[in-house]
């Protein structure tokens, strides 16, 4: 391995996860102002401009509250659990495409980190990780209230992740790949000219039940049933405070970004320009008559917006779902997994083989 | 008498959930842009705005006093009699003659009266009680303290200057 690649290797790390930490405050702050705003209410403003600074403040809050531990705890698996949470979505991130690639000298650098050629499973292994914090956090913690939210956010996570890996499967079916990168670029086709081949015009029902599937595996309303605030207290991170909270709490963030950026890469077009952007990118290309390597790295650098504007736009939604919709009973959570969403993307799996086949 | 089920065949519009969802989403969307954009809120921004509560709010006790700031309770202990929580206490004691230009209308006068306001219920039966309208109820309910011992207000708390029922 040359210093270049190392180099480029290591920028590519601290891009994604600075952008992706980074965005956490933000998110944190909509998520308190928004729901104050679809409340009737006022929400933060008092730290800084609109109340941006607060989540800094609490950052610092949380440092300096006390670093508890309960006495039955198991130490061990008690503090690895929120590590654990925090590591395995930002792991699963790595193999996220976020623009097609770079031309720096006469080298050629993907925009991705991890170049792994059967990229799905390894998501699909490190998102199915997500389940174990929960467990072990509420089996380690010793409090009832931790346990029952340990075991409905097992039984809610493995349910979900049938329908999710039935979606994905139908499209795995279509893009005839594991590999995100292609996947990405086979939605740059596009239909009668004008329609982008995106996987959710070939396959909306798949589309759908994957993302109903993110909620749940997330765990955000209306599927946040280990936590449950209002039956279990708080579920599996009952017994953690200051900085072992937060990171749970961030993992929640870093858990809904990585589902929203496959969700989008999977059936949205991933870093696809959206419809438009196109014609920008030519517009500043010819009025600056860049070279083709300039070109390609501003079509790059507008990829890299156009991703995160789609999952820009999926993080608002999923900020608003939480806000509009009451908790699932817990039996009505394990009818919709297994009665409506199960049986839905098995046909699916079956109706999208069979186009697939007469198609080609 | 059994429970009466009232349930009914549900629509195929009412069992496909997502109508209903999407009806949903667009009513905290409409709030959304009421509250983003128009700045609706139903709450008040609290240390700078305050409500104003009813006239006859029972807040925080004080003891009326008159032009000489002295105070107008003589302790009859009806007060103390009637209050349900007991969290009045008085000692009486005899007003000194020289220094009590109103002859026999104050005669006695407490020598500590103190309301411990932890147990108080506000349920104004004091001020109710009172023949001298001594005791009253303002309307400051701002009452957090730091410690038990602010909890029981003496009689040089109690005889603060308080404008009527302000
Ligand atoms: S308001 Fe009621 S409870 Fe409080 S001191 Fe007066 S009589 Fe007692
Ligand atoms: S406050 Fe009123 S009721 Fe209570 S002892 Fe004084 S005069 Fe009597």
């Amino acid at each position: 391995m040359d210093i270049f690649t190392l180099a480029q290797l290591l920028a590519k790390i601290v891009f994604v996860f600075a952008v992706c930490l980074g965005v956490i405050p933000f998110l944190v702050w909509f998520e308190r102002r928004g729901s104050a705003w679809i409340q009737g209410r006022v929400g933060p403003n008092r730290v800084g401009p609109f109340g941006l600074i607060q989540p800094f403040a609490d950052v610092a809050k949380f440092f300096f509250k006390e670093f508890w531990t309960p006495a039955e705890a198991n130490k061990w698996y008690y503090h690895l659990a929120p590590i654990f949470a925090l590591v395995a979505p930002m792991a699963a991130l790595t193999v996220i495409p976020f623009g097609s690639y770079l031309m720096i000298g006469d080298q050629i650098v993907n925009l991705q980190i991890a170049n792994v050629n059967s990229g799905v499973l390894f998501i699909l292994a490190f998102a199915g990780l997500e389940v174990y914090p929960i467990i072990v956090a509420g089996w380690a913690s010793n409090n009832k209230y931790s346990i029952l939210g340990a075991l409905r956010g097992s039984s809610q996570i493995i349910s979900y992740e049938i329908s999710m890996g039935l979606a994905l499967l139908s499209m795995l079916l279509v893009y005839g790949t594991f590999d995100l990168h292609s996947m990405v670029a086979w939605q740059g086709q596009k239909f009668f000219g004008f329609v982008p081949a995106w996987g959710v015009f070939i396959n909306p029902i798949g589309a759908l039940i994957f993302w109903i599937s993110t909620f749940a595996e997330t765990n955000r309303l209306p599927f946040d049933l280990p936590e449950g605030d209002s039956e279990i207290v708080a579920g599996y991170h009952l017994e953690y405070g200051a900085m072992k909270f937060a990171l749970f709490f961030m993992a929640e963030y870093v858990a809904m970004i990585m589902a929203s950026a496959l969700l989008v890469t999977l059936f949205f077009g991933g870093y696809q320009l959206l419809p438009g952007v196109q014609a920008a990118v030519d517009a500043i290309v010819s009025m600056n008559g860049l070279s083709d390597a300039a070109a390609q790295n501003l079509k790059a650098v507008f990829q890299f917006g156009c991703l995160f504007l789609k999952v820009a736009f999926f993080m608002v939604v999923m900020i608003w779902v939480r806000w509009t919709f009451p908790r699932f009973r817990f039996d009505q959570v394990i009818n919709l997994g297994w009665k409506m969403l199960f049986p839905l993307a098995l046909a699916n799996v079956v109706f999208m083989s069979v186009v697939v086949y007469l198609m080609s | 008498m059994g429970t009466i089920n009232v349930s009914r065949e549900y629509s195929v519009k009412e069992k496909m959930f997502l109508p209903a969802i999407i009806q949903g989403m667009i009513i905290t969307l409409k709030r959304f842009i009421q509250g983003f954009i128009f700045h609706k809120k139903y709450t008040i921004m609290y240390p700078e705005e305050r409500r104003n509560y009813s006239q006859r709010f029972r807040g925080m006790h004080f003891i009326s006093v008159d032009e000489n700031k002295v105070e107008n309770c003589t302790a009859c202990f009806l007060c103390e009699t009637v209050c349900p929580a007991e969290c009045i206490h008085i000692v009486a004691e005899e007003r000194d003659s020289a220094s009590n230009p109103y002859g026999v209308r104050k005669e006695k006068k407490p020598l500590s009266f103190d309301i411990e306001v932890l147990r108080c219920c506000f349920c104004g039966f004091c001020e109710e009680a009172c023949p001298k309208d001594a005791i009253k109820l303002s309307r400051n309910y701002e009452l957090s303290i730091l410690s038990r011992q602010e909890g029981i207000y003496d009689l040089n708390h109690l005889k603060r200057e308080v404008k009527g029922r302000g």
